[in-house]
């Protein structure tokens, strides 16, 4: 620990210590993991998984199926390589609609500081906040259908305050920065200063936000994966998986540890990750977070 | 009727035993597990079947009833006789008979019940079973007179279902929230989301019952099922939902399993006025690409019979037609490519919210179907769906359903039924048996009637719906079987 | 302050309408007819259009919004689809369930995170405060409901120290109650207090490096006296916050755990009222954790004014 403080004070070797942090190292290897389960799937699985073979149910784990199979003779494994595409796409693409859209907004709003559309989409975003995310992600998906993509807006949505808040704070202490008021007196418009000038400064801001945000859409995935309103039947998906093991919980356990553990490592390293990211871009925070 | 009534007489003998012997405390209440919660407790108001699991033979009872056998036996009416020709049914009722807010039932109150499920502006969901009434007469307050438009072999056993049984005027209205019968049990109350309790209720015209108190437990999860069974908070959930615990709950000295028949024909439908489920040879190919046994055994764990037509094999009638559509894919894609598809074509596959035949054969299915090209796009979907979408409007290509209520073959008849099936071959036999009163003739058209439909690949007949039940090794008097949807407590109670 | 009060009001008022409209588009795109649901498989045609008149389903949309908007206001919420009892009577029984099962997962929450918390802080970059930091790291990434399966299956089906699911009510005497409260409290309260103790160590040692703590240090009280003394105190305001928010979460988000468990609160109602189609009972619920979110973070602001009067020129 004492060897990471010493580095931290050395700025231009940020990368080196972060590598030297274990746990960001740790952070970043249980997400290549993740991502290569995920992209080996796509080419290789030790088995298919849309083939059942009722007669090897509920096998546990040995030499041929490594997390055992399921109850319907399905190897785990293979499964959870397929699962963690699933997982991937959906939390994915539920950060892209959040930066897509909260990052314009929240520029937005800060270039217009104190106007009306300031006001407005700052309200709109209390009001998204006001919602009990998850019971509006079950409600949209109870509404519109079960299915990945309506999993992906309803967690996409909520994403869209976090992003703009994100962007207008950090935004706003821009404005007042020099090189900002330089431009403006070069006579470059709102939106020009604003990509030009503001959007590459927060980047490092959206990058942590946005690993932050991914695990938690791993996690809201898995929790409407549960409840049956991710995505559906015969494509794999960790919280299905769970759901499904539940009752088999006394039968086959491992049938419930292994998607569980499977979310929890993967969460638990883009979380590190994050945070291993938050003390590379910003030292400041290094003192009390390590 | 016999075995029910010693049945009573030993619960009776029990009960007096425990008056004896206060030292050995005789539990009398009851905690009964079901996996759905009903709607509304009116069953003259809805025809969820849980209404009936909780208040049939319990609270309401009507003219005739149904024992655990499935036989109609005498329930309020005593006795009846009828007419020659088949069209007046007199019914002599029971005296002394008293709905539990304690007013009288008589003769008035039957007619008060049949007139209001036959109105015009009745909710009562089977209005189809009183249709063929005329009248109904009360020449006084212990007779009632039913006279039938054509006489109708089934009226008697039409008579024992959840939904004809006798409700009082000034308490009709609020049955669905605070039901008042004659049953031997009256209603304490209703914690939505949870249970209904119900109590022995003391000036019951019958034999009395063993049990005090009822207690039923909505627990719709199959390990909330499982675990509220290991952990003794419910003591008998006679249709147990986590058909794969049963091994583990049978080894335990604690339980008893109790595997049974229920009334409920597991069938897949195949929406027959929809392209390509319109051609025979694409139903027969379906049929023929469909393992039942491994859907049996992944999705119900070995419980439950192949049925090769719409009708229980318990039943004596029964025809086993399993043959006619074996497990055969060679055959299946030679018919798929004589019936014009050698490729197979792509289909959806509308599954209903029940974890075990529903949700898990239908993923059995679909990987089925897949072998012999067919591809399935599964579409879950929750009950209210189900109920507006293929249900009510037939819109769906495949979709998967038990249908629990008893001899209800006569559905393929029914042009606004869901099959979208059309068969004037089989109506004309329906229609036939509708006429026919005499047993033997009534068995030689039940068995016509099922080989047509089955001969036809109307649905994809997959299996008999196993009852398994789970109870305390300690409780006697269960219905090991289902004839109708019902929880019967009346001959309930414990042993030791 | 009053302008300040005011200004706020009006648009915690604002929001509630649009929340309001919000739920009620949401909810009239539902396929499925609750008529139906209600009749069952083998209803007929005339027996559904009798109780969708019943229900005032043949009304227009915009009069059933208005219907709705001003009986909540009157604090009724209708009657239920389903059950055919008012939603006011079934939102009070499970508010008692849900309410309690919150407050007992903050109390966990809280009393695991506090001690921890200062532990690490007071112990920083010892192998505790790591050790901390690494469960604390856990406790977030570990999916609740993963978490509520893995206490179910040792300490109900195995050990059989508690009920699997299920709410005996609170007639079965406090004790039954709670204890069957606390599995799904503890499987609610881990993952929030991991976030907790994370603020609050991180709020710790943001106060214990102002000046005025080392100020205290310099006149030569020990580094516990400080802390306990000082730092404390300071340190609450932000893990206050974040307290405030998890109830409203804990409140609302106990809908899996409320599941998993059985437990008949609000939840599990809104749950129900989705399958089966009770839109009313669905719309109503959701309404009022709306309503009781938006209220939290009003009086929360209001709080903050009242203590830092910067505040009231507006948010930033």
């Amino acid at each position: 620990m004492s060897d990471i403080s010493v580095a931290a004070e050395r700025d231009d070797n940020l990368w080196a210590a972060a590598l030297q942090s274990r746990s960001f190292v740790i952070g970043v290897l249980l997400t290549i993991v993740f991502v290569i389960a995920a992209l080996v799937s796509f080419f290789w699985t030790p088995f298919d998984v849309e083939e059942l073979a009722i007669s090897s149910k509920l096998l546990a784990p040995s030499s041929t199926n490594w997390f055992g199979t399921d109850h319907f003779g399905r190897d785990i494994f293979s499964m959870l390589m397929v699962g963690a595409r699933t997982s991937i796409a959906v939390a994915f693409v539920a950060v892209g609609i959040g930066i897509g859209l909260g990052v314009p907004l929240g520029l937005t709003a800060a270039s217009w500081r104190g106007s009306l559309l300031d006001e407005m989409i700052m309200r709109g975003n209390d009001l998204v906040f006001a919602f009990p995310a998850l019971l509006i992600a079950i409600m949209i998906t109870a509404v519109f259908g079960p299915g990945a993509v309506n999993a992906i807006i309803a967690i996409g949505i909520f994403n869209i305050p976090v992003f703009a808040r994100l962007a207008r704070g950090a935004a706003l202490s821009l404005w007042t920065r020099e090189f900002v008021l330089a431009a403006r007196v070069a006579g470059k418009g709102a939106v020009r200063i604003s990509v030009e000038h503001i959007l590459p400064n927060i980047l490092n801001l959206l990058i942590v936000q946005g690993t932050i945000q991914f695990s938690l859409g791993i996690l809201a995935e898995a929790a409407l994966s549960y409840v049956g309103l991710g995505a559906q039947p015969p494509t794999p998906s960790w919280g299905r998986m769970l759901s499904e093991a539940q009752t088999m919980i006394s039968l086959a356990p491992h049938m419930a540890l292994f998607p569980g553990l499977a979310i929890v490592f993967t969460v638990l390293g883009l979380n590190l990750m994050g945070d291993g990211l938050r003390d590379v871009f910003d030292p400041k925070t290094r003192r009390s977070r390590t | 009727m016999k075995s029910s009534k010693l049945m009573v007489a030993l619960g009776a003998g029990l009960l007096l035993a425990v008056s004896m012997s206060p030292a050995l405390a005789q539990r009398t209440d009851i905690n009964v597990g079901m996996v759905l919660e009903p709607p509304n407790l009116d069953p003259t108001g809805g025809a969820a079947a849980a209404i009936d699991e909780v208040v049939y033979a319990n609270v309401f009872e009507g003219l005739t009833r149904f024992d655990s056998s499935g036989a109609v036996i005498p329930a309020l009416a005593e006795s009846w006789d009828i007419s020659e020709d088949g069209l007046t049914y007199t019914f002599h009722l029971h005296s002394g008979v008293i709905f539990h807010d304690g007013s009288p039932m008589d003769s008035s109150d039957v007619v008060f019940s049949l007139e209001r499920a036959m109105a015009e502006d009745s909710t009562n969901a089977q209005k189809g079973l009183f249709a063929g009434i005329e009248s109904v007469e009360a020449p006084d307050a212990e007779t009632v007179v039913v006279t039938l438009s054509a006489p109708n072999g089934l009226f008697l056993f039409n008579m024992a279902w959840g939904d004809a049984v006798i409700v009082a005027p000034e308490s009709a209205e609020n049955n669905a929230t605070n039901p008042i019968g004659t049953g031997p049990f009256e209603f304490v109350e209703w914690v939505q989301g949870d249970h209904v309790e119900l109590a022995k209720f003391d000036s019951y015209w019958g034999e009395p019952v063993a049990l005090d108190q009822v207690t039923f437990k909505f627990v719709g999860d199959p390990t909330a099922a499982f675990a509220a069974m290991m952990t003794e908070d419910i003591d008998a959930f006679p249709n147990f939902p986590a058909p794969e615990t049963l091994p583990q709950l049978e080894a335990d000295p604690r339980f008893t399993v109790i595997v049974g028949s229920t009334e409920g024909e597991t069938v897949m439908s195949m929406n027959n006025g929809r392209e390509p489920f319109d051609n025979i040879l694409v139903r027969e190919a379906i049929a023929h690409a469909i393992n039942r046994q491994e859907i049996i055994d992944g999705a119900m764990f070995g419980y439950g019979t192949p049925i090769g037509t719409f009708f229980a094999p318990h039943n004596p009638a029964y025809v086993d037609l399993t043959g006619l559509s074996d497990y055969d894919p060679e055959r299946s894609k030679e018919l798929l490519a004589e019936a014009g598809y050698p490729d197979g074509f792509s289909a959806t596959f509308h599954l209903p919210p029940v974890a075990t035949y529903a949700r898990r054969g239908g993923e059995i299915i679909a990987a089925q179907l897949r072998e012999v090209g067919i591809e399935v796009e599964l579409i879950n979907v929750e009950w209210a769906q189900w109920l507006e979408g293929p249900f009510g409007a037939k819109e769906y290509d495949l979709t998967i359903v038990s249908h629990t209520e008893p001899m209800d073959i006569g559905a393929y008849a029914n042009p606004d039924y869901y099959f979208n099936y059309q068969s004037d071959e089989f109506n004309a036999v329906m229609e036939e048996l509708n006429d026919t009163t005499d047993p033997d003739a009534r068995t030689a058209l039940l068995q016509q009637a099922q080989t047509i439909i089955a001969e036809d690949y109307a649905t994809v007949f997959l299996f008999q719906l196993a009852k398994t039940g789970v109870a305390n090794a300690k409780l006697e008097g269960l219905w090991a079987n289902s004839p109708t949807q019902a929880n019967d407590m009346t001959g309930v109670h414990w042993t030791e | 302050m009053l302008i300040y009060f005011l200004q706020r009001f009006v648009s915690l008022s604002l929001s509630l309408l649009a929340a309001s409209l919000v739920i009620f588009l949401l909810i009239e795109v539902v396929p499925g007819d609750p008529a139906r649901f209600m009749m069952g498989l083998s209803a007929t045609p005339e027996a559904i259009a009798v109780i969708r008149e019943q229900l005032g389903l043949d009304l227009p949309a915009w009069q059933r919004y208005f219907t709705w908007l001003f009986g909540m206001l009157q604090g009724d919420f209708g009657i239920s689809y389903t059950y055919k009892v008012p939603v006011t009577d079934l939102i009070a029984d499970r508010v008692w369930i849900s309410l309690p099962l919150a407050i007992y997962a903050l109390v966990l929450s809280t009393a695991i995170a506090f001690p921890v918390g200062i532990i690490a802080a007071a112990r920083r970059n010892s192998p505790a405060d790591a050790g901390i930091m690494g469960l604390t790291q856990l406790g977030i990434a570990v999916p609740n409901f993963w978490f509520a399966m893995l206490l179910v299956l040792a300490f109900a089906i195995t050990l059989r120290w508690f009920s699997a699911g299920g709410f005996p009510g609170w007639d079965a005497g406090i004790f039954a109650a709670m204890k069957a409260l606390t599995l799904p409290a503890i499987a609610l309260a881990l993952p929030q207090a991991s976030i907790l103790a994370r603020v609050m160590r991180s709020s710790l040692l943001d106060t214990l490096s102002e000046d005025y703590i080392r100020t205290a240090r310099a006149k030569g009280l020990t580094r516990s006296q400080v802390l306990w003394r000082h730092a404390l105190r300071n340190a609450l305001i932000p893990v206050l916050t974040i307290i405030g928010l998890q109830f409203s979460f804990l409140l609302a988000g106990a809908i899996i755990i409320e599941n998993v468990f059985y437990l008949p609160g609000l939840g599990r109602l809104v749950f129900q009222g989705i399958t089966q189609r009770d839109l009313i009972v669905v719309k109503s619920v959701v309404m009022l954790l709306v309503f009781a979110v938006i209220v939290v973070t009003f009086i929360v602001d209001m709080a903050y004014a009242l203590a830092d009067p910067r505040l009231r020129k507006g948010r930033t």
